[in-house]
């Protein structure tokens, strides 16, 4: 379980998160609002990229917020980035071995290297061995983004925007990946997401705005009120979507 | 031989044994072991320290390995091996020099390789060097290699320098005739007070030729790299140059990549880089696991594979 308590983020005076309280113990949870709500600053803080200016963060009951990244991602937390990070000379098979889990012989970790690939729609022997380096479209550097982040296996694994740029990967292929993620780690995978479909799959769904939780419910009770939005949004009777969302929960 | 002549066997050669096929292994100034075989001579030469490795035409699918090492502090030493690559080879040549100090006096070997590549050879050569000891002496090396390609032969070279020499002048000279084509995978590693200098020149005189010459160095500590890459294009032929390095600490890079065409369908391009670890490829790793500093040598290794 993730605790957020009362986290602010300011950045050159301005303030990115204000107040962020919320507890996080479900399946899937996402995270959805505007851009510049927040957001991927949100994810950041909890992988230890980013350092609260104020609050407090506990996972599992024990206070990470002064813990650095490497303590965090040995503790068990994992982050997909957003924009994928390329490296001249290193492998997929090399991120991807630091990834997964190093028991057993190295045909077994390769194999293991080879199904995560496989999951994410990529060909594991036109892949293992590729540079991830400018040789690899962004598509292809996200998949292997994702299968890094999946293959960690972690009791919280972040991922920032998953969809984003996936192009013909199907998306029932990413929620399959999730699934089998916290089949195996009983864990919480929090996303930031503006696609429906993913949406429409998470059990709760944080609502951001302008650095503060506009609303945190069920996926589906969010998802009715965001279309009831739209709908009168399109009628010309509503004011933003964030208002109802304030005014409705 | 001993622990230390085989530990540095092992780093400059990968061989933990003697290895298969034709080998010279030179060490600490004499000739320590040889092998030939039916197709592959090696000869020792009569007016000056060195070899001459006489490969038979027609040669396929066979290995040279001709490393050299020096554990004996204050050592100098200056030689030339020739390589006469006959017609239609296809061959490994392993070379590389190791040297362990731990005396006071300087070590130093210098060495200036000569390839002859024949009509329609393939060679494929590996070149390691590597010092290590704890003595105040320096450990110096200075390789020369000069390349001549016939019509259609083919050489790819893989070149590295990871850590451990003070002072280096490494030169790389190649001409190609018609249809010859070139690859040069060169990659420097500095760290301490270490000064290297590389420069590579390639000159494509026939048309046809093709030349593809990477180098990648990574300084760090008060180290010094230069490195010079040039192409000349004097008939139609394809040339690409690239120069990749990465700074730390202290060091100092100057990378120079010059392209020179005498003939209108010579097509040459150069690339030049020089940069710091991104931040975002440290916090990547750091986000798997690793800690800053297991982060950083996990990308200078990968940069330098």
């Amino acid at each position: 379980m993730l605790e957020l308590k009362n986290i602010r983020f300011e950045a050159d005076g301005k303030q990115i998160l204000k107040d962020v309280s919320l507890t996080l113990d479900d399946r899937f949870i996402a995270v959805t609002g505007p851009n510049g709500s927040g957001k991927s600053t949100l994810l950041k803080i909890i992988m230890g990229i980013l350092q609260p200016t104020g609050g407090q963060i506990l996972l599992d009951g024990e206070d990470i917020t002064g813990k650095s990244i490497t303590e965090r991602a040995n503790g068990g937390i994992s982050f997909a980035f957003q924009q994928p990070v390329r490296f001249k000379g290193l492998r997929v098979r090399d991120l991807l071995g630091l990834a997964g889990n190093r028991e057993g012989s190295e045909a077994e970790r390769f194999k293991r290297a080879c199904n995560i690939l496989s999951e994410v729609g990529l060909c594991a022997q036109d892949y293992i061995n590729r540079e991830l380096d400018a040789t690899l479209s962004g598509g292809e550097m996200k998949r292997i983004e994702i299968a890094m982040a999946a293959a960690r296996g972690t009791r919280l694994t972040l991922f920032d925007e998953p969809e984003a740029g996936i192009d013909l990967w199907s998306f029932q292929s990413l929620i399959r990946v999730f699934e089998r993620l916290h089949r195996e780690t009983k864990g919480t995978i929090l996303i930031i997401s503006h696609q429906e479909r993913i949406l429409n799959i998470a059990d709760k769904i944080i609502y951001l705005k302008d650095g503060e939780v506009l609303a945190y419910d069920e996926g589906r009770k969010i998802m009715q009120d965001l279309a009831l939005d739209v709908r009168r949004e399109n009628a010309g009777q509503a004011g933003p979507v964030c208002a109802r969302i304030r005014e409705g929960v | 031989m001993d622990a230390i002549q085989k530990k540095l066997l092992k780093e400059v050669a990968e061989l933990d044994a003697l290895p298969v096929g034709a080998y010279n292994i030179r060490s600490n100034g004499v000739s320590a072991a040889r092998n030939t075989t039916a197709s592959i001579d090696i000869v020792t030469k009569k007016d000056k320290p060195g070899i001459d490795i006489i490969i038979k035409p027609g040669t396929k699918n066979q290995s040279v390995h001709i490393p050299v090492i020096i554990s004996e502090s204050g050592l100098k030493e200056m030689v030339y091996n020739d390589f006469f690559i006959g017609e239609d080879c296809d061959v490994t040549i392993v070379a590389g020099c190791g040297i362990s100090n731990c005396g006071g006096e300087d070590s130093r070997h210098d060495g200036i390789h000569s390839f002859f590549v024949s009509k329609g050879s393939r060679v494929k050569y590996i070149e390691k060097h590597y010092g290590e000891g704890t003595g105040e002496g320096k450990r110096l090396m200075n390789p020369t290699t000069v390349i001549d390609l016939a019509e259609g032969a083919t050489m790819v070279l893989e070149t590295s320098q990871i850590g451990g020499i003070h002072d280096t002048l490494r030169i790389t000279k190649a001409t190609l005739a018609e249809n010859a084509s070139i690859v040069i995978h060169d990659k420097i590693l500095t760290e301490g007070e270490q000064q290297a200098k590389a420069e590579i020149a390639v000159a494509m005189n026939g048309d046809g030729g093709n030349c593809d010459l990477i180098s990648r160095g990574v300084a760090r500590g008060n180290s010094l790299q230069e490195v010079k890459i040039g192409i000349d294009g004097n008939a139609a032929c394809h040339g690409h140059a690239e120069c990749d390095s990465i700074i730390m600490d202290r060091g100092v890079i100057v990378a120079t990549p010059q392209l020179k065409a005498t003939c209108v369908d010579a097509e040459l391009i150069h690339e030049a880089a020089i940069g710091k670890i991104a931040g975002e490829q440290l916090t990547k790793l750091m986000t798997m696991g690793l800690t800053e500093k297991e982060a950083e040598e996990m990308i200078i290794q990968g940069f330098l594979q």
